[in-house]
């Protein structure tokens, strides 16, 4: 059974001062989430990511379409206790404590008061705020918050985490807590779901990914296969600071840093380049094909639906 | 259902105990009562009279203030932090948040009143050395007063659910302020003719009828109450907190938040 299942979802805004001119934030969105995976919703700023979280969560309402989570109408209240969210820049209750806001939380998810204590000591511990008693949150940083924020997502191990942007406002050593954080729900056996315009999170993390672009998916799939389309070309390194001119004369790419030159080649004539290093009696290093990174596909898709958008103006 | 309700008045009661402006007001109050002490030693052979009619009128202007003052950022300062989110994203229903707050709140307000009602009983024993069995009538004017409470609590939760905190100010101090003059509104609507009778009597019905909760002068003048005004003082006050509770659920529960 998918942990998600997203079925043409769709938003229209009513803008203006007479409310009478329609916005598309989200055109109908089909998505399905695997159990037990990490899945990446990816998209530039204002392309519709939080919006989908948001009617996902039942802070907005869509204009058509349904969702199922975990098979049950996402609506219903016990769905919503098997869940967690953390929305993008979170902010809390000023005059609480960590300790009392998760409390709070706690109460609100169903956790009994007599695991409520433990709880939250142990998820302010793994978020990496263990030593926060009686300090308000007006006076956390941003950063701090935002491990508060995963800290009351997770409080009531929900099998379904949400996150908006979770690396937002984290330090380098604050975004590697959280991808590690991520990779232990997954092994937990939990879904998580996070949105981000980090595409090297997304590339390190994600078992499937999605990319969204003024409101339409424009392309899903498993990492592996959208950046494992060879380009046809390879990349051939070896000890030195000559080029050859036999690799000359294949139009090869090369780039010289420090004792090493890297060139770019058609797999094609990869038989050839190693020939010429051979005969100049150049070391070689490594051959590796070229693969697309989510980097590369993701530009790629946001050109193409830029044309497509320009051709249909 | 009914803990999460309660666990949303608790911590509403909770946020709104530690906010700082909430002391400043009711020191502000108790200040106020204080005077009345100074304005009551000067005020020969009425000092009773004064003392309960400024400590009593302190309770509930300060009373009204705070409720309007913490009321109308309830829903709407909760949607502008986006606070809200952790909330709604868990099983809890827009009704029972609405609800919560409502009681945390008004709970807030009773804990205040009981405070400053404090400082009115000190000020009065103060100046009168003793109570007599007529000061027992305090308790009804105060109970008067947090019946007045419960209806501006609901009025600033209602214009919090569909607009700004400023808004939502001017509108629940407006119709305070109307609803303290209901009873003229009524009259003038008695004596006009025509399209402003239909629209004075309308307004005057509409709006929530604050003079009627005001006893607090004849309370002074140790003039006794009627069973049957606290009856329809407190049937009015729960029917209209409940309409105006109603009117912020209805709009709540349609409402993006965006």
């Amino acid at each position: 059974m998918p942990a998600i299942e997203i079925l043409g979802l769709e938003k229209t805004y009513s803008i203006g001062f007479w409310r009478n001119r329609p916005k598309r934030a989200l055109f109908p969105l089909q998505l399905t989430v695997e159990d037990g995976e990490i899945f990446g919703f990816l998209g530039p700023n204002g392309a519709g990511k939080t919006t989908t979280l948001k009617l996902l969560m039942g802070l907005v309402y869509p204009t058509a379409g349904t969702a199922r989570i975990l098979g049950q109408d996402w609506t219903e209240p016990e769905v919503k206790a098997q869940i967690g969210f953390l929305p993008e820049q979170p902010y809390f209750y000023d005059y609480l404590t960590a300790h009392e806001l998760l409390n709070y939380y706690g109460q609100l998810s169903g956790v009994p008061a007599r695991e409520r204590n433990r709880r939250v000591e142990q998820v302010l511990h793994q978020v990496g705020l263990p030593d926060v008693k009686g300090l308000q949150l007006r006076k956390f940083s941003k950063g701090m918050l935002q491990r508060v924020g995963i800290a009351q997502a997770i409080l009531h191990d929900p099998k379904v985490v949400f996150f908006d942007e979770p690396m937002s406002g984290l330090d380098p050593m604050g975004r590697r807590e959280v991808r590690d954080l991520m990779e232990q729900l997954k092994h937990q056996g939990k879904t998580v779901f996070f949105s981000t315009h980090i595409l090297s999170d997304a590339e390190t993390l994600c078992d499937h990914v999605a990319i969204i672009h003024k409101g339409e998916l424009r392309g899903v799939g498993a990492v592996e296969d959208l950046t494992s389309s060879v380009q046809g070309k390879v990349e051939v390194v070896w000890q030195g600071t000559q080029i050859p001119a036999g690799i000359k004369a294949l139009g090869a790419e090369c780039h010289v840093s420090g004792e090493r030159v890297r060139a770019i080649i058609d797999e094609k004539q990869q038989d050839a380049a190693i020939d010429a290093l051979r005969r100049e009696r150049q070391k070689l290093i490594s051959i590796i094909p070229v693969r697309t990174t989510l980097e590369t596909y993701f530009v790629e898709k946001l050109r193409r639906a830029e044309t497509t958008a320009g051709k249909t103006v | 259902m009914q803990s999460r309700i309660s666990h949303i008045a608790s911590n509403t009661f909770r946020e709104a105990v530690r906010d700082r402006v909430l002391y400043n007001l009711i020191a502000f109050a108790l200040l106020l009562s204080g005077a009345a002490i100074l304005v009551g030693q000067i005020s020969i052979e009425i000092e009773k009279l004064v003392v309960i009619n400024l400590g009593l009128t302190a309770v509930s202007l300060f009373g009204v203030v705070i409720a309007i003052f913490i009321g109308i950022g309830l829903v709407s300062k909760e949607i502008e932090k986006r606070t809200l989110y952790t909330v709604l994203s868990r099983p809890v229903r827009r009704w029972e948040f609405i609800i919560g707050k409502f009681f945390g709140l008004a709970g807030t307000l009773v804990v205040n009143a009981f405070f400053m009602a404090i400082g009115v009983f000190i000020a009065l024993f103060y100046v009168s050395h003793k109570f007599v069995r007529a000061d027992g009538l305090i308790l009804i004017a105060l109970y008067f007063i947090i019946l007045e409470f419960l209806i501006v609590c609901a009025l600033s939760l209602l214009f919090s659910s569909f607009s700004s905190p400023l808004l939502s100010a001017v509108f629940a101090f407006s119709l305070f302020v109307v609803g303290s003059f209901a009873e003229d509104l009524r009259n003038f609507a008695g004596m006009a003719h025509g399209i402003t009778r239909w629209l004075a009597t309308g307004a005057a019905y509409l709006v929530p009828n604050f003079s009627a909760f005001n006893v607090i002068s004849s309370i002074a003048h140790e003039q006794p109450v009627a069973g049957q005004l606290i009856l329809q003082n407190t049937l009015y006050a729960l029917f209209y907190a409940a309409m105006a509770l109603s009117g912020a659920i209805l709009i709540f529960e349609r409402r993006d938040l965006k």
